[in-house]
């Protein structure tokens, strides 16, 4: 590339040292510059997939935004076909809005962010996404993304043109200006020109939108496809989620690397201070308990305090005993409307939903949250359909790879009523979603697809899935007594006019009442076995053409109600 | 036989019918009293000779898993009355296909309408013959000292002398009740297989020994069975058994043509022949006669232990239960043709004179 070629060089002198000649190629990679190269990491592995992050990442975006500034969402997604494979992706919020000095960074600088620094529950982590998809645009299509946000009413907008220096990692300003933008308050809108393929059915732009409005039921959402569809999802509930409190890291998670990069910026002049005010969960016995415990002094300044001691500090950690970080930081969706979610997706019978009390992975709270849509139009003989979320942002990809899978994999559904084999998903008309809420979610990678495999996240996925897999067995069972109930019912029934036809017959009597028979004996019968349990399920929140977005057009198949001719005699 | 006329039939079960439609008109659940047919339900009665119903009932009231067979058993009622009156009869096979029109209540394998139509049998205290329904099968082969006076389509009489049936054999109607005989024979040998009947006809033991000679061919039938009661019955004749040296030959052959089985105990009355004595082959004669034998089958040492523990009749019978032991000890059984080995001829020249000379062999 650059560089002047080994050739040249060896003709001027001959002996030369093979690493001087080697330090020449060797130089600082930029980081945006590796991202380029290894765009998978970050979700833009092909055009179907690079289509779907991008719109993720903005709209992630959008409604962590909404959420701090505790706006009711509206956003509108727009995606556009320009040409081959090439499309225009719109994304417009109406949440506070991004002060001109910051858009640049925002969007145009990978690893610039609020959240990574933060303990609190949100849906970006990293300040990677949106100008990961920034930077994608620019590299498939060469043009630059166009930012308009608007901070006040009063105020006028703000219009940029942004590209994304890969070598340095730094935004470069193609234009920028004042604009009006009188339909908005306050909002952000961002327009990217991408390289990308559409396709309705799973992992889809569509179905990834529609989990997100079940698990966002706040949020407005308004869609419109490559094929100028528009989708509307209404939001479910006028009330926000609570907003997602912002805790110190608990001393049982940090390392000795943040540790010591802690050491070295605090501004408190002594380890006791330095633990108490940095760390949550520790009071000055808490403080000076460490500090025993790694034999260092609590009065030494932090700045002072070498590698080896810092070992120490987290062996001392280790031997203390330090309350669980609080968890009142972590926001779920709650019971309520997470059934009313899925009770719009999945026409069921029978739901249930449930949130975990809050747990804690390596100083981290977290709170895990399972719902359940059994029976109704699900197919009976496939694996159980999994919806996974993670800080309420659906997770569409690497299902087999996800802590969630493998919870859902290590539980006994047999127990349950489903059937099951070793090492698989359960079979059956289920679908399950689970939603872990988390200050910080372990995913596998920088594409945020998967959670990584947590013991305690395990079990606590494991105690939700039991725990709602109890009342959906009570449901099973009960169904199958009242069906089989019902069979031996219509077993009699069947058979009520032959009895009457046959005593006719017998009888010979012109005034037999074969009407009165069959009438008597039905009642006799009703009788006998008593009032049948009500179990029909209406489910009104179902929304069918809701639940069609984001699903492969699948033939319906007619099932015909068999009746097994395989009578039971006495 | 008792034989109820095909009114007294019908008026029982129109009995039936319209108590249980007077009980539907009330509101309650109709039920029908079957008497239990099985080996738990009947004793042996010493001074009769055969099995007898201790009145056992099952109540097949109208439930869920009753329904089918509550509604089968009232269309099949219904069936055998349109029999009776039209003086007609049906198989048991063409029963079950009668039964296709029923829609739901249809049988689904003959077995369900056999069973279905024993029921009603038991429930009436008659024989199937008399409520419109016949077996398949033949009741049996008779060759011998014997006139048969049988009626042919005109109602005149028809004398049959089984003595001329050459190398074949008379063959035993279906209904036998109005059947006479004539006969000077001494005594009558019933005989488990067609096998051994064909030599002892072949060989004209029948002329050797003034009898009469009855096929059985396995269990016997229930026309068998009356034939040879009321031959021996009109003509004061004994009648001896002669099977296979095994538990099924005894127990399943011998005792049910002596005093009759536990499905049918409602007629075992007519359908006896207490008169009939085992001659053979017994275990003692398995010894005595040195005859080649094979192991008994798993099955064979079940049924033992079965009629054994269960069996009214071998209960009863001391020397039955030390023949069965015996045989169990023994671990073995012989076949009839087994006599074979001392000569094709040695069952005619010597086992049969032999045994019917001596008292002391046969079993009870």
């Amino acid at each position: 590339m650059a560089q002047t070629t080994l050739a040249d060089a060896s003709e001027k002198t001959e002996k030369k040292i093979i690493a001087e000649e080697l330090a020449k190629k060797q130089r600082e990679i930029g980081v945006a510059e590796f991202f380029a190269k290894n765009r998978h990491l970050l979700g833009f592995d092909n055009k179907r997939k690079a289509l779907l992050t991008t719109i993720k990442e903005a709209v992630d975006n959008a409604l962590d935004a909404c959420e701090e500034a505790e706006i009711l969402p509206e956003i509108q997604v727009e995606i556009i076909e320009i040409g081959e494979e090439k499309f225009r992706i719109i994304i417009e919020d109406n949440g506070p809005g991004i002060v001109k000095k910051q858009i640049p960074k925002i969007f145009a600088k990978l690893l610039y962010g609020s959240k990574f620094h933060q303990r609190r529950q949100s849906r970006g982590q990293q300040g990677i996404g949106i100008s990961a998809a920034v930077m994608y645009a620019q590299l498939t299509t060469g043009k630059p993304a166009k930012i308009l946000s608007k901070i006040a009413k009063d105020k006028p907008a703000t219009y940029m043109e942004l590209m994304l220096d890969t070598k340095t990692n730094n935004p470069l300003i193609k234009a920028e200006q004042e604009k009006e933008w009188p339909e908005k308050d306050h909002g952000t809108r961002i327009e990217m020109d991408i390289e990308g393929s559409y396709q309705k059915g799973d992992q889809s732009v569509d179905q990834y939108l529609k989990e997100t409005a079940i698990v966002n039921p706040h949020a407005t959402v308004i869609y419109t496809n490559p094929k100028a569809e528009q989708l509307m999802f209404p939001r479910a509930t006028e009330i926000k989620p609570k907003k997602a409190q912002e805790i110190k890291p608990h001393p049982y998670g940090v390392e000795l690397g943040i540790l010591l990069d802690m050491l070295h910026v605090t501004e408190y002049r002594t380890l006791q201070a330095f633990f108490t005010n940095e760390f949550s969960r520790v009071g000055p016995g808490t403080a000076k308990e460490i500090c025993a415990n790694a034999a260092l002094l609590p009065d030494m300044k932090p700045k002072e305090v070498s590698r080896e001691s810092a070992e120490k500090l987290i062996a001392g950690i280790k031997k203390t005993k330090i309350i669980a970080p609080p968890t009142d930081c972590i926001v779920p969706i709650g019971e309520e409307l997470l059934e009313k979610g899925l009770k719009k997706e999945v026409n069921a019978e029978f739901y249930c939903a449930l949130s975990r009390p809050p747990s804690v992975y390596r100083g981290n709270p977290f709170v895990v949250e399972c719902a359940i849509a059994y029976g109704g139009e699900q197919p009976a003989e496939e694996p159980m359909n999994v919806l996974r979320f993670a800080n309420k942002v659906p997770l569409l990809f690497q299902q087999g790879a996800c802590a969630v899978t493998k919870s859902l994999i290590g539980t006994n559904w047999r127990s349950y009523g489903l059937s099951q084999s070793t090492g698989a998903l359960p079979l059956g008309p289920i679908t399950i979603v689970i939603h872990i809420a988390s200050v910080w979610v372990p995913f596998t990678s920088e594409s945020k697809e998967a959670i990584a495999h947590y013991p305690e996240i395990i079990k606590e996925v494991k105690l939700a899935v039991q725990e709602c897999g109890r009342k959906l067995s009570s449901y099973i069972y009960k169904k199958r007594r009242i069906g089989e109930e019902l069979k031996k019912r219509g077993y009699i029934e069947k058979y009520i006019p032959h009895i009457a036809e046959a005593l006719k017959e017998l009888v010979e009597n012109k005034d037999y009442q074969k009407e009165n028979v069959e009438t008597s004996l039905k009642e006799i019968l009703e009788r006998k076995r008593g009032e049948i349990e009500d179990i029909e399920a209406d489910n009104e929140e179902y929304d069918e053409t809701f639940a069609k977005i984001g699903k492969k057009e699948k033939k319906k198949t007619e099932e015909g109600e068999e009746e097994s001719s395989n009578e039971d005699d006495d | 036989m008792g034989e109820k006329s095909g009114k007294d039939i019908i008026k029982q079960m129109q009995d039936i019918a319209i108590k249980i439609y007077n009980t539907i008109l009330k509101k309650e659940n109709p039920s029908v009293n079957i008497p239990l047919r099985s080996l738990n339900n009947v004793k042996y009665d010493e001074k009769e000779g055969y099995f007898e119903l201790i009145g056992k009932e099952k109540e097949r009231t109208l439930t869920a898993s009753t329904a089918k067979t509550f509604a089968q058993t009232l269309r099949m009622m219904a069936m055998s009355k349109d029999l009776i009156k039209s003086d007609d009869i049906a198989t048991k096979r063409e029963a079950y296909y009668i039964s296709k029109n029923w829609g739901d209540a249809k049988f689904l394998e003959q077995p369900e309408s056999d069973n279905v139509m024993d029921d009603i049998e038991a429930m009436l205290m008659t024989n199937r013959e008399q409520i419109g329904f016949v077996p398949e099968e033949k009741g049996g082969a008779v060759a011998g000292q014997l006139i048969v006076i049988d009626k042919d389509e005109n109602g005149k009489e028809l004398k049959i002398d089984c003595t001329k049936f050459g190398s074949g054999a008379y063959s035993v109607p279906v209904s036998v009740e109005h059947l006479k005989f004539e006969t000077k024979a001494a005594f009558i040998l019933a005989i488990e297989t067609a096998g051994m009947f064909q030599r002892l006809v072949k060989h004209n033991y029948w002329k050797k020994a003034n009898c009469i000679l009855v096929s059985m061919g396995g269990v016997p039938t229930r026309a068998c069975r009356r034939f040879i009661r009321r031959l021996a019955d009109d003509k004061k004749l004994p009648v001896y058994v002669f099977t296979d040296g095994d538990p099924y030959g005894f127990f399943s052959i011998y005792r049910t043509l002596k005093v009759g089985s536990g499905n049918a105990a409602h007629i075992n009355e007519y359908f006896c022949v207490p008169q009939a004595k085992f001659i053979g082959i017994t275990p003692q004669d398995i010894i005595d006669y040195k005859l080649p034998t094979h192991p008994l089958k798993e099955v064979d040492k079940k049924k033992i232990k079965d009629v054994i523990k269960n069996d009214p009749f071998c209960i009863h019978s001391k020397e039955w239960q030390k023949a069965l032991k015996q045989l169990a000890d023994m671990g073995k059984r012989a076949e009839q043709q087994a006599l074979a080995q001392h000569g094709l001829n040695f069952v005619i020249s010597n086992y049969l004179p032999d045994k019917l000379k001596n008292q002391k062999t046969w079993l009870p």
